[in-house]
């Protein structure tokens, strides 16, 4: 017998023997917070992230540029921002290692915990999130879900291979309990509300 | 930014030495009382221990409290959780069909052992010789570092706690924060060591950026990548990784083979099922509303390669135990190790065993009962961990069910003998039993109503006395462990 019908045969031989019906699982979503964009601000803050105040109407990209000013290398996954680094190019997850800033658009985001969903598609390479020292996520504020429950209604869980909620950056308190930001992977995340560019309808 | 409080320490400044664990002599009854009086000794470290739990627990309360829904969530947690497992073949080969149509590559194990010989071959199949692993139990439970230590494989541990357990050659003593029980001064100690820091600087910040150089090169020459799990969609083919650090991500997406080691309890059936335990794990372990990461892998990305391994490693087993096999819930948030006196005041490696704390108690024998025996006497049954359980085990109740299966059993005499010497290790030091009795108070004063008065008061029903099994430990011994050696 093989293992897998070893363990299968284990499983049913030792099923309790109780009825255990799966329950309907509510969204708990009819008291949503006044404004999704000041929650999720005030979440993600508390996070150790930053949503980064909105440029001027006729230049909304202007506090990433700000924050770009001084970066050593820039790789961009997002047609608005331009970078030295085009992670279309990159075939080595690795090759990413010497990355200061990455730009990327999150899928969306969730007013409850403060988090940004990034896919593989956002990504182009998975690595880019992780090796660069510093995050920046461009974030469509009509794309704000109130909670996970919604977040988990949406079809990205079902079409990526790859995908993952960002809340802050890489952090840890695993030496008394003292905050660290940067454990191992960027040691920030700003997030800009910006519509996503019109889509091109040919 | 800086810490104030840690300075270049003085070269003649004391320092504590860390109190180790628990002494293992192969399969003799561990004695956790032997090795909490030892980590009692150790003021500083014992307070640190303490506070620093303390204040997890207290943060998971503001959450809590935060969550007008919390207890309808628990309720639906373990409602979940109880239908897959008693539907986990189904909902096993639902996962498995999926992610094969994904792309992953499914195996099999039916214990440790088998777990690391699965990895060492595919490992070896692809030559690679170096891997960089986030933080699972699982892996503890299969001793997969040792294994891998003698077949060749240099195995690097991502997590910044896992790491510093890795390099100091001691367990994890927390499921969530591994070196919860070490000081700066230790991880200094350890560091300088192993990585050829300064010793007298026990600054965090310098010792978590050393760490984070040191590992860097590690993780980008890295030929294979490994991750646990904490959560299984069947219908989608998911498993999902929570980190606070992003070194599952790194260990998964930086070399292009990635292995994840998965306890077949970690099984839910639906992707709407997933928010009610990803809004509780962080919550519940650490008192912030979800982890920095949580990561869903569906299928390998182009070009790599991705194995997941089912592990069962006496879970299914453990399934058929009547009174215990609600203990297949457990999402290893850590809770009842927060809240928990005696864990709070002795130390995760006081236990001896892969998993500690009220948890452990109930887990352990059932990998060793004799080796465990005495454990489920490491326990105040105040029933604190029952409470906070966001999943709803009755543990304290099953700590109970374990000492009369212990008691049953014949070594009675040395069991008694045991259980005096834990209360005594509190009881025998006045200022450690106000201190307990102080604490316990305050902890009251901040309970909200429902908690002190609800039907699961820990204070009373621990006090009943439950029914007489209907069969002794030594018949249900020879039933569920009669064929092992």
């Amino acid at each position: 017998m093989s293992s897998r019908e070893a363990i299968l045969a284990s499983v049913r031989a030792n099923l309790p023997k109780v009825e255990r019906p799966l329950p309907v699982v509510p969204h708990f979503d009819s008291n949503p917070p006044a404004s999704l964009i000041d929650a999720f601000g005030d979440m993600l803050k508390r996070m150790g992230g930053s949503l980064l105040a909105p440029g001027p109407v006729d230049d909304p990209l202007a506090p990433v540029r700000a924050l770009l000013a001084e970066s050593r290398l820039i790789c961009s996954a997002v047609p608005e921002i331009a970078g030295e680094r085009d992670p279309a190019t990159v075939t080595e997850p690795r090759a990413l290692a010497d990355v200061d800033h990455a730009v990327v658009r999150a899928a969306f985001g969730v007013a409850e915990t403060g988090s940004v969903l990034l896919t593989d598609t956002d990504l182009q390479v998975n690595s880019l999130a992780y090796l660069a020292q510093h995050l920046i996520v461009l974030l469509d504020p009509a794309d704000i879900v109130v909670n996970l429950h919604q977040a988990y209604a949406r079809p990205e869980f079902r079409e990526h291979h790859y995908a993952a909620f960002h809340t802050g950056p890489s952090a840890t308190a695993d030496i008394e309990g003292v905050l660290i930001l940067g454990a191992q992977g960027v040691r920030s995340l700003s997030v800009l509300l910006v519509p996503k560019p019109p889509v091109n309808r040919t | 930014m800086s810490d104030s409080s840690s300075e270049r320490r003085p070269e003649n400044q004391v320092v504590e030495p860390q109190p180790r664990g628990a002494r293992v002599h192969g399969d003799r009854p561990i004695d956790q009382a032997e090795a909490a009086e030892r980590f009692i000794a150790a003021p500083l470290h014992q307070k640190q221990h303490d506070e620093r739990l303390w204040t997890l627990r207290s943060r998971r309360d503001g959450e809590m409290h935060a969550m007008p829904e919390w207890e309808e969530m628990r309720a639906l947690a373990a409602a979940i959780k109880e239908h897959t497992l008693t539907h986990l073949d189904k909902y096993l080969e639902m996962f498995e069909a999926n992610a094969k149509a994904n792309g992953i590559q499914v195996h099999w194990a039916k214990d440790g052992d088998e777990h690391n010989r699965i990895v060492q071959e595919i490992l070896e199949r692809r030559g690679a010789k170096t891997l960089i692993k986030s933080k699972s139990m699982l892996t503890e439970e299969c001793r997969f570092r040792e294994h891998m230590a003698k077949v060749g494989i240099e195995v690097i541990e991502t997590d910044l706690g896992e790491r510093i357990q890795q390099l100091d050659d001691e367990d994890p003593s927390h499921v969530v924060v591994p070196a919860v029980h070490k000081l700066r001064t230790d991880v200094a100690k350890v560091f300088a060591e192993k990585l050829g820091t300064d010793p007298n600087d026990s600054n965090i910040y310098h010792l978590a950026e050393a760490q984070r150089q040191a590992t860097r090169p590690l993780i980008l020459n890295a030929e294979a990548g490994m991750t646990g799990a904490n959560f299984v969609v069947a219908e989608t083919g998911t498993f999902v990784v929570c980190t606070n650090e992003g070194n599952a991500d790194l260990s998964a997406n930086v070399p292009n083979l990635h292995i994840a080691s998965i306890g077949i309890e970690k099984l839910i059936p639906r992707l709407e099922d997933l928010p009610v335990f990803i809004r509780m794990l962080s919550r519940s372990a650490l008192g912030s509303p979800i982890t920095q990461y949580t990561s869903h892998f569906r299928g390998p990305r182009a070009g790599g390669e991705m194995h997941v391994v089912l592990v069962d490693n006496g879970r299914s087993e453990r399934l058929g135990m009547e009174k215990f096999w609600t203990s297949l819930k457990c999402i290893r948030c850590g809770a009842c190790m927060n809240t928990c006196p005696v864990y709070r005041r002795s130390g995760g490696l006081s236990y001896g065993a892969t998993y500690s704390g009220p948890i452990g108690l109930i887990i352990d024998p059932t990998f060793n009962a004799r080796k465990y025996s005495n454990l489920p006497f490491s326990s105040t049954l105040n029933g604190s961990c029952t409470n906070v359980c966001p999943v709803k085990i009755n543990i304290h109740e099953q700590i109970y069910a374990w000492r009369q299966e212990m008691v049953r059993e014949h070594e009675t005499p040395f069991v008694k003998r045991a259980a005096m010497k834990a209360a005594g290790a509190v009881l025998s030091r006045p200022a450690i039993y106000r201190a307990a009795v102080e604490t316990g108070n305050a902890a009251i004063g901040s309970l909200p109503r429902f908690v002190i008065y609800n039907g699961l008061n820990a204070w009373g029903k621990h006090r009943e006395v439950p029914h007489a099994p209907a069969e002794t430990f030594h018949q249900w011994y020879k039933k569920n462990r009669g064929d092992k050696k």
